[in-house]
């Protein structure tokens, strides 16, 4: 059980209600080592797995001699294709049924380099490091394939729901007076949470409590019920605090599995933590991704169709899908557009989601192509986006709920000083660095997901907050209980916020950048609900000293009850309680609709991702937005692309707590900085396997990559968007710095990179 | 990681006896051991812990030579005032290497044997084909993934780049490694791959670096590191070069010059073919640049690392016309 307590005073004293800059309050126990992460827990009895990942990338496991690993000392159980426990199929997170037959956490049949296929649990870490080396595995290998690019990739299976058309493209684009049409390519990313994926694990009769890092308890409780075939209330699971995520850790996976498979059979809780090289094959990242591109103008820059076909890869196992057309079909007032995807299935982990999936690679054809298409018929980059701007969403053609990308435009652009810029490519220059500016807009859909929440009021007139929902560094702890605190008129240093337990109330995923809205509107509702019983307690309970007053109803402000005209008697929360005798006064309310209450209803809601709404549902178009304007420094000489100064604008409604919004877009603006530079997992065709799998060959971006970046909040509150006002935050600011970057590089030094990263080899 | 006996040195004749052990390897910072050990590719016997031996950690510069034992930690040097003064281009490699927690561990002795970053060679379990970790076992880096690998000092046995900076500007300026009872002059301490990719220096079994010495020399105090890489922190070097500019008293003419390039060769790479043809000329930015392109004759490229063969020349006519006030 986690409690948040915060102790230290947080700024002003109106930073602790929605809208305030208050700090995290899960910073201190973090930033002091005072905040235990899952896989810090301290086990009676804990014994240690480590797992063995294939070393080919296609082919059969035909035996493994794990002789040795048995005999190798502290070894207690040696797990393989041969004796892993078959566990039953898990539904998906989109709540259809999982594959057929068994699931195997340990397959025999291998397809991708670098799967686990065997584990050793011992007594300590070390032992079973050791003993893991001394297994030995012997394959019946076959032909694989090892990316995009590779021969045998073939065309792939196309995906029917991404198919989009609206007007005639391919004839509107025949006509065109003004065609361009361009490959635009993202490499294999990594989620590189500095937190490595872990687990500890332990059974007591039928009940399994796991301590694991999650973006999704709910979603994950369940697989885990469902493999090992128990009640979904037998899985107790609990992530107080998160590092990192990404997107990385809302799904159960297989190491999970091995782990809870290990505790099981031994009897003993069992930790497994997968190692940095096993995080690039344990989970997938962001898929790599291709997409032809084909815009058609009028001479004056009118957009008057877009052709899109987009492919990305996908394991041999499952189908994921990096909708490459998310922001090509609703960013500009096209009349006639067509889209299709592939998908092109090969020996790879099943890329999992990667901050703002699909949005990312999307934003980076269509931000790089409307700038290519800026050029050509010589006009503004920023002009032609605004000529092009789409006033009401083009896909859908019903009204944006807000779009403030016209405000961002501008407030970034006068921050930055765009009108300075001079026209041509390689025109500015300082010495030996090539300067180009560049701008690109960035767009994330509001997803909505109904939430549930606890609020309590104690006798001593404090109150807590209780969710099973989470805090991976993005602050829930902190507007949850910012928004108890105005809610209750109770001072925010007196909310406790509760997180991270399947045993709370229920939450759906920490994902698609919804929970802050959904969470927020649950608590809000909880709240008033249980100041709605304290002031009918005070009104109506006969130990009240405001029984005899003649009001129908009462204040809190400042954790004191008192009349409207707050004339006396006024009480505090904590004498009050005492007078009238009571322990606490509570709430649980959910933002399920009526007609979804029902036990099967609920369930699927949290955990599964059914019962969450398309941005488009409710006769409005939901999105955030987000222009960034960027300036790079080209070394002339050697190519290297350094990010000199930076001005995002961006409009996610209203934000909660404007510190940790801003917090959250820079580390995303950051992400994309190192996307656009530096990240690239690298597969050696051979052996389709990633050989820069560790944090000094896998690039990501360094304090010294990055400039000051100036963030500005160009939104308003949307109440079509949430009850509060607020649309999506955390995977909007990644959306649009790669093509961004990109547009700079153009700019400095005429030449277009359409393949990311922006390496200097590009640019020689 | 494999068990392995712990034994604490208590004086550089012990390190050297139990250096002498088959199996046994020293810890000094332990900064690479450490992460060879978890990638298993360095697998001791023994561990021989020389870090609290005394005296090995002075940084003494006087009027011939800067003295540095081989206990010194990056950090230290970097930050040392004689040391910028005298050898800013030593300095400065080191500043720019690894990251601050690495610095303020890792040592002179151990920075110099440091291994190569080949991703074939740290990847044991999965490549068991590596000539450097086991010889006549082959190459998995020949028909690989290169974009690292070295053009210069290959052979068909090995490709791996010599990953450190500070031995690029030890090579420039005619650095001696000093092992106790001899001395090697630095170009000759680093041994190119050829057959025998394993050896990478001329140490012998049972050998300990107690310090290295650079002659102060003009050209040592009019230089500079600059080293090239995607991202502007902790990465290796893509491209580097020390050099070391001395002019006559005409502010024009090369009386010497001394180039050495990083992240290219398979060893700290001397580049002498252009240091000849610079001295004694007016320095100008074509000669200059005509000159730099010496330093890759001979050079051998494998696909995605031929950038290096364009950019090394670029890095060595930057960092000189920079020295002489022409970049």
């Amino acid at each position: 059980m986690t409690f948040i307590n915060p102790k230290a005073k947080h700024g002003d004293a109106s930073d602790g209600n929605l809208g305030g800059r208050l700090s995290r309050l899960d910073g201190p126990a973090k930033i002091t080592g005072g905040a235990t992460y899952a896989v810090e827990h301290q086990i009676e009895g804990l014994v240690h797995a480590v797992t063995v990942q294939s070393t080919i990338a296609a082919g059969i496991v035909t035996s493994v001699d794990a002789k040795a690993a048995e005999a190798s000392p502290g070894v207690l159980l040696v797990l393989t294709p041969d004796n892993i426990m078959p566990l039953k199929s898990a539904t998906t997170w989109a709540g259809t049924p999982g594959p057929e037959g068994p699931f195997l956490a340990l397959p025999r049949i291998v397809s991708f380099n670098g799967q686990h296929i065997a584990a050793v649990v011992a007594e300590t870490l070390e032992q079973a490091t050791a003993a893991a080396a001394l297994i030995r595995v012997t394959y019946e290998e076959k032909e694989h394939v090892y990316g995009l690019d590779d021969p045998r990739a073939g065309d792939g299976v196309p995906i029917e729901r991404m198919t989009m058309s609206r007007g005639d493209a391919e004839k509107a684009l025949a006509e065109a007076p003004v065609r361009i049409e361009q490959e635009y390519r993202t490499p294999r990313e990594y989620n590189v949470a500095i937190e490595p994926h872990g687990i500890i694990a332990q059974w007591e009769g039928d009940s399994l409590t796991l301590w694991e890092p999650s973006q999704w308890i709910d979603g994950m409780a369940r697989s885990y019920a469902e493999w090992f075939d128990i009640p979904f209330e037998n899985v107790r699971m609990i992530s107080p605090y998160i590092g990192g995520g990404f997107g990385s850790k809302a799904l159960s996976l297989p190491h999970g599995a091995v782990a809870a498979i290990a505790a099981r059979m031994l009897g003993k809780p069992v930790k497994l933590v997968v190692t940095r090289p096993q995080t690039f094959t344990a989970y997938g990242g962001r898929p790599a991704t291709r997409q032809t591109l084909a815009l058609g103008a009028t001479r004056e820059g009118k957009l008057l169709s877009i052709v899109q076909h987009g492919v990305n890869e996908t394991s041999m196992l499952g189908v994921a899908v990096e909708p490459l057309g998310s922001v090509t079909a609703i960013m500009y007032a096209v009349p006639n557009f067509s889209s299709r995807q592939n998908v092109i299935p090969l020996n790879t982990v099943t890329p999992g989601a990667l901050r703002a999936p699909g949005e990312n690679p999307s934003a980076f054809g269509i931000e790089s192509a409307i700038d290519e298409l800026a050029y050509e018929v010589g006009i503004d980059p920023l002009q032609i986006r605004l000529l092009n701007y789409a006033e009401e969403d083009p896909e859908a053609k019903i009204p944006w709920s807000t779009r403030r990308l016209r405000e961002a435009f501008a407030a970034g652009a006068e921050a930055f000083g765009w009108s300075k810029r001079s026209p041509a490519p390689r025109s500015m220059r300082e010495g030996n660095q090539l300067i180009g500016w560049g701008v690109a807009a960035g767009t994330y859909p509001v997803r909505r997901t109904p939430g549930e929440a606890l609020v309590r009021i104690l006798a001593d007139g404090t109150a807590e907050v209780a969710s099973s929902s989470i805090d991976m560094g993005q602050g829930t702890y902190t507007i949850l209980a910012q928004t108890a605190a105005e809610v209750l008129g109770i001072p925010v240093d007196r909310v406790r916020v509760k997180l991270g337990d399947s045993a709370l109330p229920r939450a759906p995923v920490a994902g698609g950048s919804q929970l802050a809205n959904l969470m927020t509107g649950a608590v809000h509702k909880a709240a008033h609900a249980a100041r709605d019983e304290l002031i009918g307690l005070a009104l109506n309970h006969p130990s009240s000293p405001f029984l005899d007053q003649q009001t129908n109803t009462l204040t809190i402000a400042d954790g004191v009850i008192s009349t409207p005209r707050s004339e006396k008697p006024n009480i505090s929360i904590a004498d009050f309680m005492r007078v009238i005798g009571q322990e606490r006064v509570e709430a649980l309310r959910d933002t399920l609709p009526e007609d979804k209450k029902n036990t099967q209803d609920r369930y699927n809601n949290f955990t599964t991702m059914m019962a969450m709404k398309p941005p488009t549902e409710g006769g409005y178009s939901l999105h955030s937005w987000c222009a960034h304007f960027v300036e790079v420094r080209v070394d002339a000489d050697f190519g290297t692309v350094r990010v000199s100064r930076m001005v995002s604008a961006l409009d996610s409604g209203r934000l909660y707590n404007p510190k940790l919004a801003e917090s959250q877009w820079r580390g995303g603006i950051i992400m994309g900085i190192g996307q656009a530079l530096l990240e690239e997992g690298i597969v050696d065709p051979r052996y389709a396997r990633v050989i820069n799998n560790n944090l000094g060959d896998y690039l990501v971006a360094t304090n010294a990559d990055i400039p000051d970046l100036q963030v500005i909040s160009v939104g308003i509150p949307d109440h079509h968007a949430s009850v509060l006002g607020g649309k999506a935050v955390g995977e909007l600011p990644i959306v649009g710095v790669a093509p961004a970057i990109a547009n700079a590089v153009f700019h400095a030094t005429g030449k277009r990179i359409r393949d990311l990263p922006i390496t200097l080899d590009k640019l020689l | 990681m494999k068990n392995f006996t712990y034994l604490r040195a208590g004086s550089a004749d012990e390190a050297r006896t139990a250096a002498a052990l088959a199996g046994s390897m020293i810890l000094a910072g332990g900064t690479t051991l450490l992460d060879l050990a978890k990638c298993g590719v360095a697998e001791p016997e023994t561990v021989v812990d020389i870090t609290h031996l005394t005296g090995l950690d002075r940084i003494e510069v006087d009027r011939t030579r800067a003295s540095i034992g081989s206990l010194a930690r990056m950090s230290a040097v970097a930050d040392h005032p004689a040391m910028l003064d005298a050898f800013p281009a030593v300095t400065q490699s080191l500043a720019l290497a690894a990251s601050a927690q690495i610095r303020n561990m890792a040592t002179i002795g151990g920075n110099l044997l440091q291994r190569t970053r080949c991703p074939y060679f740290r990847d044991a379990a999965v490549f068991p084909a590596c000539n450097k970790r086991s010889p006549g076992s082959g190459c998995t880096a020949l028909g690989g993934v290169t974009r690292n690998h070295a053009v210069m000092g290959t052979s068909d046995a090995c490709i791996a780049t010599y990953p450190g900076d500070l031995a690029v500007a030890l090579v420039a300026f005619d650095a001696v490694v000093h092992l106790g009872s001899r001395e090697i002059p630095i170009d000759d301490f680093f041994l190119l791959p050829g057959n025998h990719p394993d050896r990478e220096h001329a140490m012998e079994r049972g050998e300990i670096i107690t310090s290295v010495t650079i002659p102060l020399s003009a050209a040592a105090r009019r230089s500079t590191y600059l080293k090239v890489r995607d991202r502007q922190s902790y990465e290796f070097a893509a491209a580097s070069a020390a050099v070391g500019l001395e002019l006559d008293a005409d502010g024009r003419t090369v009386r010497d010059v001394r180039i050495a390039l990083g992240g290219v060769a398979t060893k700290p790479w001397r580049a002498r073919a252009v240091e000849a043809a610079l001295i004694g000329k007016v320095l100008e930015p074509e000669l200059v640049r005509q000159a730099s392109l010496l330093s890759m004759q001979g050079a051998a490229d494998h696909g995605a690392n031929h950038y290096k063969i364009d950019l090394a020349p670029r890095v060595i006519t930057r960092a000189v016309l920079q020295l002489g006030g022409l970049a």
